[in-house]
């Protein structure tokens, strides 16, 4: 199976509005695919659909199926904890716990019953290259790391599950660039483990890191291929429109 | 003319708050002094550690002490857990229904009822209602219910200022939604809750209206903590010893140095509250 996750006529809406329509998506195994298009064409949306955050959101209606590994995770009976364990997720705004850095990682290790040694926090903060960092500082409070480790903590979280796909809502929108740069980098090395979903406004950071990108635009899927085929030769007017930035 | 008009509105403005500033801090300053100077002479060790004696008129404060100290305990024990549970029930799982919002603006009115209410309520429900009699747990009681809507009301403002991605970071990693309000969620608004908790319990520990018909006593010759007897507090032990003593004047620096101690007590309370605040604050930021 080369495809472990993806949606079949994916529907959601808020209340009355029809906010996804009909998606049919599917995301390259260990590969990084990039979600754009103009704000509130549902890309959040869809992203934060995989992880079923919508589950918080009382008027949310969501339709059609979600696949990881052949199992539909809006299923009957299924456990929620288990989909978020398998499927991570980084937000926009580093939201590390308000807790210490070690904590922040065993946090999450705990809930699952996974094996939470100093050895394992250690491997995670390797892998997102924040081991040299903070190796003296484990005891501290996470909110005391600048924007851009805080950001790298919080995949170091998501990471430490090793789950099998990893969501990025806009990862480094709040960022400095050199800040934005190490997670660029970070996710190229982690492509080779993981299958990586972004949402990004940022046209350059697509091209740098994505295989696959995916645009959107009102609720729908309006075009979708290889990164350089989208960027470089565009079928829809509309997808030139929007990454040459005539409109946002 | 006009130019000088607006080179003096500024200072008027400035002025003027400087001066609600000022009024507010004199007040506050008289009274502080006006309490100390006369309850300063009265106050000593043997003071705070003996019992009234001789009709009140000699001994020290201990069994209103005592009886103050026990009251805000039972008073904390009924109201901090229900009160932040029903906080975290209203601001985490009720829906935004008519009913909630209901709800939560009765609580809000309640804090608005005058206490003496409570005290005649408390009078009907656990004194006489539930048969506890007039006694150190109705009067705790009473004051607990007092004290919820703004233990509630404080408890859900401090949930409200954590932000959502707060509790989307502990969902991520597979918590429930109870383990993430208990492990993120209300660890960050502890400073929060806490504050109000302790400005809403030095509050209470100051009251006398709802403790009145609920099981405060005029004298009690010897120290009780058993919460189903009568007991001494602070706030009753000052109005009495001002206002229905027989000899008022004898008693007058009795008085004052009562009313410092119980400034003492609240004052305590609140160093608390800063001190946990502070602790909380270093290890956050």
């Amino acid at each position: 199976m080369t495809n472990n996750l993806y949606t079949k006529d994916l529907n959601i809406w808020f209340g009355s509005k029809h906010v996804l329509k009909g998606i049919d998506i599917e995301f390259p195994e260990k590969k990084v695919t990039a979600l754009i298009g103009p704000s509130g064409c549902g890309k959040s949306t869809l992203l934060r659909s995989f992880n079923r955050m919508h589950d918080l959101v009382p008027d949310a209606r969501i339709e059609g199926m979600v696949s990881i590994d052949g199992q539909n995770i809006y299923q009957k009976g299924i456990s929620v904890t288990d989909i978020r364990k398998r499927i991570g997720m980084v937000f926009q705004k580093a939201n590390p716990f308000p807790k210490s850095i070690q904590e922040n990682i065993a946090y999450g290790l705990k809930l699952n019953n996974l094996d939470a040694s100093p050895a394992v926090i250690q491997k995670a903060l390797e892998e997102v290259y924040l081991w040299d960092e903070v190796k003296d500082d484990l005891k501290k409070p996470a909110t005391r790391l600048s924007g851009g480790q805080q950001q790298r903590l919080c995949i170091a979280r998501a990471v430490a599950l090793r789950p099998d796909v990893i969501l990025m809502d806009e990862p480094c929108s709040a960022l400095d660039p050199i800040s934005t740069l190490k997670i660029e980098e970070l996710i190229h090395q982690l492509k080779d483990q993981y299958t990586i979903v972004i949402v990004t406004h940022n046209m350059q950071q697509a091209q740098r890191v994505a295989d696959k990108t995916i645009f959107m635009y009102l609720g729908e899927v309006k075009e979708e291929g290889a990164t350089i085929d989208i960027f470089n030769n565009p079928q829809h007017e509309i997808t030139k429109n929007y990454i040459n930035g005539h409109f946002g | 003319m006009r130019l000088n008009f607006k080179k003096i509105t500024p200072v008027i403005e400035w002025g003027s708050l400087l001066l609600s500033t000022g009024l507010v801090c004199f007040f506050l300053v008289v009274i502080l002094y006006e309490i100390f100077s006369k309850g300063w002479s009265s106050l000593s060790w043997s003071f705070i550690s003996e019992l009234p004696t001789d009709g009140m008129t000699k001994g020290g404060v201990l069994s209103p002490i005592i009886g103050t100290v026990i009251l805000t305990l039972i008073t904390a024990l009924f109201s901090i857990p229900f009160g932040v549970c029903c906080a975290i029930y209203l601001n985490e799982y009720a829906k935004n229904t008519w009913l909630t919002r209901t709800i939560r603006a009765s609580i809000r009115n309640l804090s608005g009822v005058p206490s003496i209410i409570y005290g005649l309520f408390g009078l009907a429900l656990f004194v006489q209602g539930l048969h506890l009699g007039t006694s150190l747990l109705s009067a705790g009681l009473t004051l607990g219910l007092l004290s919820l809507p703004y233990i509630i009301t404080t408890t859900e403002e401090a949930l409200l200022r954590i932000p959502a991605s707060m509790r989307e970071a502990a969902l991520a990693v597979g918590a429930t939604k109870f383990e993430s309000i208990k492990d993120v969620v209300l660890p960050a608004s502890l400073p929060g809750i806490l504050t109000g908790v302790v400005l809403t319990l030095s509050r209470a520990a100051g009251e006398t209206a709802p403790i009145l018909f609920t099981g405060v006593a005029f004298y009690i010759t010897d120290v009780s903590v058993n919460t189903s007897q009568e007991f001494m507090a602070l706030p009753y032990h000052l109005y009495m010893l001002s206002t229905q003593h027989q000899s008022i004047e004898e008693v007058r620096p009795l008085a004052y140095g009562t009313a410092l101690v119980l400034i003492m007590v609240v004052f305590l309370m609140n160093l608390t509250a800063f001190y946990i605040r502070y602790k909380y604050r270093k290890n956050d930021q």
